[in-house]
């Protein structure tokens, strides 16, 4: 065991957070079947998105450059991918390279332009590319998009390695791992293998020098810059890596279901991210990931309820009062699941504002001054601001 | 921080055991039930789940909702509730009213909020976790085209609902979907003599289309068609989806030297921007000496109880109509009043026929295998379902029927009475060569097994 901590170089604590996720993420078919979310295809919606709030949170949580244009790079990525089955290979590797270089392409360019600009400039930066990239996926350049209808794969696609290596069976082929299919739980659990990837390498992040500079440039840039530091190339540096997690995010998407849509890139789905990291926690491991299950969760479990459900669950309420209780719950789930999540976010917002994980540290604190009351609390050290 | 010596014999050992058992009992709920079904979700229970696959949100969400009332409706007349509405009515049928194959036929919903992704989304959810039998729905050719691809690979069979692209039984048609509505190629053969009759045949055309599958092939049936009658087209104009503002849009028409303005618009979209143009003033235009015109060729009821008194004397296409005289129309109409209180829009027609269509398909099959239902679809000829005589072609899964051209009514005597048929175009007017549109439907057999 000890071999593998110095073979992976994390410290203890940090291992032991992995090794957590990872059977965390790897047993979510297990737990998660309670709550109705325990069928493949929303399992790897839980992972794949997932890996793009880590990835935003690498920028957003360690520099505090909030982009609102996220999303941009993961729809950059799901069409590279679509682009690699349909030119290249049914295999998810090479749709992976292709993508995660495209997006990471796409973030420098947007990168080295926005981040000319710091605070509330820089978020409608990003959003302004960010919007135009879905303007020109929907409408300008349908050729390569195929607009509003998504791009798909066709019988008749070139596909030049797989034909080169033989006959193609009948019908419209699967994404596969080198000849494993990537349907079903496959799928899911190489999406999981790929967030624990992107989990080990978001610890190095947040544990490297690197990191720690991202930390300094949140704290306070103007002080690095009297410093002598050149704070840009670090910024641009996270920015294309997170650029990069969402493009991974995104060809994980086309590979799990092939096809692409412009509405991945709508501003609506850059706000999701940003949502999905707050509610979680800004600047935690765990938290972004956290929130991005909470999100999608409502997203599809939510808005499936109908008034049908609803009254059988109400039967134990009175057949006159029924009606009432069903209509008023019914304005919070199915359409108006939105509503919903729009409450639970101004509270955590409000009573949380470090996110479901404070919420988790307050409980665990709880428990360790219950075990321990005698001890007083450290002296908490502030910066001097 | 020191790497060594992070965990004793005894937890390694613990964790160990723990991941062993974790491992070797996951099969167990990861595969449950996979040996027991030869083709995705087998009813095995005394009940079979139809997925209802609805834009509640969006551009299309009124007509999402009608289509929600009439698969409910459906259901309960499979269950043999209610009056039994088209299943009286439908030649031939083998539908009794008991269920499907003696199973309770109950549903399942999800909404698409009008867009692709969320469609495919709601549509695996239905299919991977409720155990939907069969999925229908939609009501924009982008969604009735992704939903397709992917019960194509799941292996289930899709009864589209409103969905007008030539695409959807064109170059993307697939095995296991399958289409009762209309489509821009048949609206453009049968409203062009009409637009001729009533316009004449010296006319500049300019096109607003809306900015996807459906918008491009009517813009392309519609300029053909009328190309064909002498027509020119000055300009045709994509809009994007949901734009709400058509103004920017429509400043330049006028000036563009057309003196028809065709709208390839559906639900609020078409909403939106015919009232913007008849706010404009265009209709009062003379261009050219002539009477400036705009036409609809996708028309619903729907749309024009929204448009108002916009919609009065414009032309369009409607695949059916609650109005029209026939057993099967008066049947519908009859016990879809009775339940909701208001006649059905053409969304809630094609809806409610399909899924009858799927359940005596299955009846007839004797089994849900979906080959064999779907070899009892194709080719079924029957009447008796509001369009007449109707035969589902087995080359592109496409139903050929009677088509509408009906135009705005100039003095409703109520809000539902908006639309007048100016024609029933017969079906071997409107039928075409599968060839024209290529694509390939694929295989039925091997069945996918979905996860």
């Amino acid at each position: 065991m000890g071999n593998l901590v110095s073979k992976l170089s994390l410290s203890r604590r940090d291992l032991l957070l992995l090794l957590a996720f990872g059977a965390a993420v790897l047993l979510m078919p297990l737990w998660l079947s309670p709550f109705g979310a325990a069928y493949p295809d929303l399992l790897q919606k839980f992972v794949i998105y997932a890996i793009f709030a880590v990835g935003f949170n690498l920028l957003f949580g360690l520099t505090g450059y909030l982009s609102f244009g996220h999303a941009a790079f993961l729809g950059a990525g799901s069409y590279a991918a679509v682009w690699s089955f349909k030119l290249l290979s049914m295999d998810a590797l090479p749709a992976l390279i292709f993508a995660v270089a495209i997006s990471g392409i796409f973030a420098l360019v947007i990168g080295y332009l926005s981040l000319r600009r710091s605070g509330i400039y820089f978020s409608i930066l990003t959003l302004a590319f960010a919007q135009m990239s879905y303007n020109l996926a929907y409408s300008v350049l349908t050729p390569i998009t195929n607009g509003e209808t998504g791009l798909q794969l066709a019988l008749d696609d070139p596909r030049v390695l797989d034909r080169a290596l033989g006959p193609q069976p009948e019908g419209l082929p699967v994404p596969h791992l080198l000849g494993l299919e990537l349907t079903g739980y496959t799928g899911f659990f190489f999406c999981a293998l790929v967030l624990i990837l992107a989990f080990y390498i978001t610890v190095k992040i947040f544990s490297s020098p690197f990191g720690l500079m991202l930390r300094a440039i949140k704290s306070n840039q103007n002080r690095m810059g009297y410093m002598g530091f050149d704070t840009k190339p670090y910024a641009l540096t996270v920015f294309v890596i997170s650029g990069m997690f969402a493009g991974l995010a995104g060809a994980l998407l086309a590979i799990t279901d092939p096809l692409a849509g412009a509405e991945r890139m709508q501003w609506t789905a850059s706000g999701e991210v940003v949502l999905m990291t707050i509610l979680g926690g800004v600047g935690t491991l765990v938290g972004p990931a956290l929130g991005a299950v909470v999100i999608k969760y409502f997203e599809n479990i939510f808005s499936a309820f109908n008034d049908q459900i609803l009254s059988n669950a109400f039967a134990f309420v009175p057949e006159g009062l029924r009606e009432t209780v069903v209509a008023i719950v019914g304005k919070f789930v199915g359409e108006g699941w939105h509503l919903t999540l729009g409450l639970i976010f101004v509270l955590v917002v409000v009573f949380l504002p470090g996110g479901i994980m404070e919420g988790i540290r307050r409980i665990m604190s709880l428990f360790r001054r219950a075990q321990r009351p005698a001890k007083g609390a450290p002296a908490r050290i502030q910066p001097a601001e | 921080m020191s790497h060594t010596k992070v965990f004793g014999r005894r937890s390694v050992l613990r964790g160990g055991l723990a991941g062993i058992l974790a491992t070797s009992t996951m099969p167990l709920f990861f595969t449950r039930g996979a040996y027991a079904q030869e083709f995705c979700n087998a009813p095995t229970g005394d009940t079979v789940t139809f997925g209802f696959n609805l834009p509640l949100t969006g551009a299309y969400a009124e007509e999402g909702a009608d289509e929600q009332k009439a698969y409910e409706l459906a259901v309960k007349h499979l269950n043999g509730e209610g009056d039994g509405g088209l299943i009286n009515t439908l030649k031939p049928t083998v539908l009794k009213g008991n269920g499907l194959l003696g199973k309770k036929v109950v549903f399942v919903t999800g909404d698409t909020a009008t867009k692709a992704d969320q469609a495919r989304a709601s549509a695996t959810r239905m299919i991977e976790r409720d155990g939907a039998i069969m999925i229908t729905g939609g009501s924009s050719s982008s969604e009735a085209i992704a939903v397709q691809g992917l019960c194509q690979e799941m292996g289930v069979i899709f009864m589209a609902g409103l969905t007008h692209s030539n695409d959807t039984t064109g170059k993307d048609k697939k095995r296991y979907g399958f289409r009762h509505f209309f489509n821009a190629y048949m609206s453009g053969i049968a409203l062009g003599p009409e637009l001729a009759k009533a316009y004449g045949k010296d006319r500049r055309a300019y096109h607003l289309t809306a900015d996807y599958t459906w918008g491009w092939t009517q813009e392309e049936s519609m300029r053909q068609a009328t190309e064909a009658l002498g027509w020119q087209t000055a300009q045709a104009v994509k809009t994007p989806l949901g734009a709400g503002d058509f103004s920017q849009y429509l400043t330049p028409v006028l000036n563009s030297g057309a003196d028809v303005l065709i709208l390839n618009h559906y639900g609020n979209d078409m909403v939106n921007s015919l009232t913007q143009a008849v706010q404009f003033g265009m209709r009062d235009k003379q261009v050219n000496g002539k009477q400036f015109e705009i036409v609809v060729p996708l028309f619903s009821e729907l749309m024009a109880k929204g448009a108002g008194p916009a919609i009065k004397g414009i032309f369009g296409t409607s695949n059916w109509h609650w109005a029209l005289p026939d057993e099967g129309s008066k049947a519908f109409t009859k016990s879809f009043g009775a339940e909701y209180g208001s006649p059905p829009s053409q969304a809630a027609h094609t809806a409610y026929v399909q899924a009858i269509l799927y359940a005596d398909a299955v009846e007839r099959a004797g089994t849900f295998y979906p080959p064999a239902v779907i070899k009892a679809l194709e080719d079924f000829e029957f009447d008796g379902a509001g369009n007449g005589p109707t035969l589902y072609r087995g080359a592109d899964h496409q139903c050929f029927k009677n088509v509408l051209v009906v135009r705005g009514n100039e003095s409703p005597t109520s809000q539902y009475d908006v639309l007048n048929v100016v024609r029933e175009v017969p079906r071997e007017e409107v039928t075409y060569d599968p060839a024209i549109f290529g694509g390939d439907l694929g295989p039925a057999e091997p069945v996918p097994l979905c996860a």
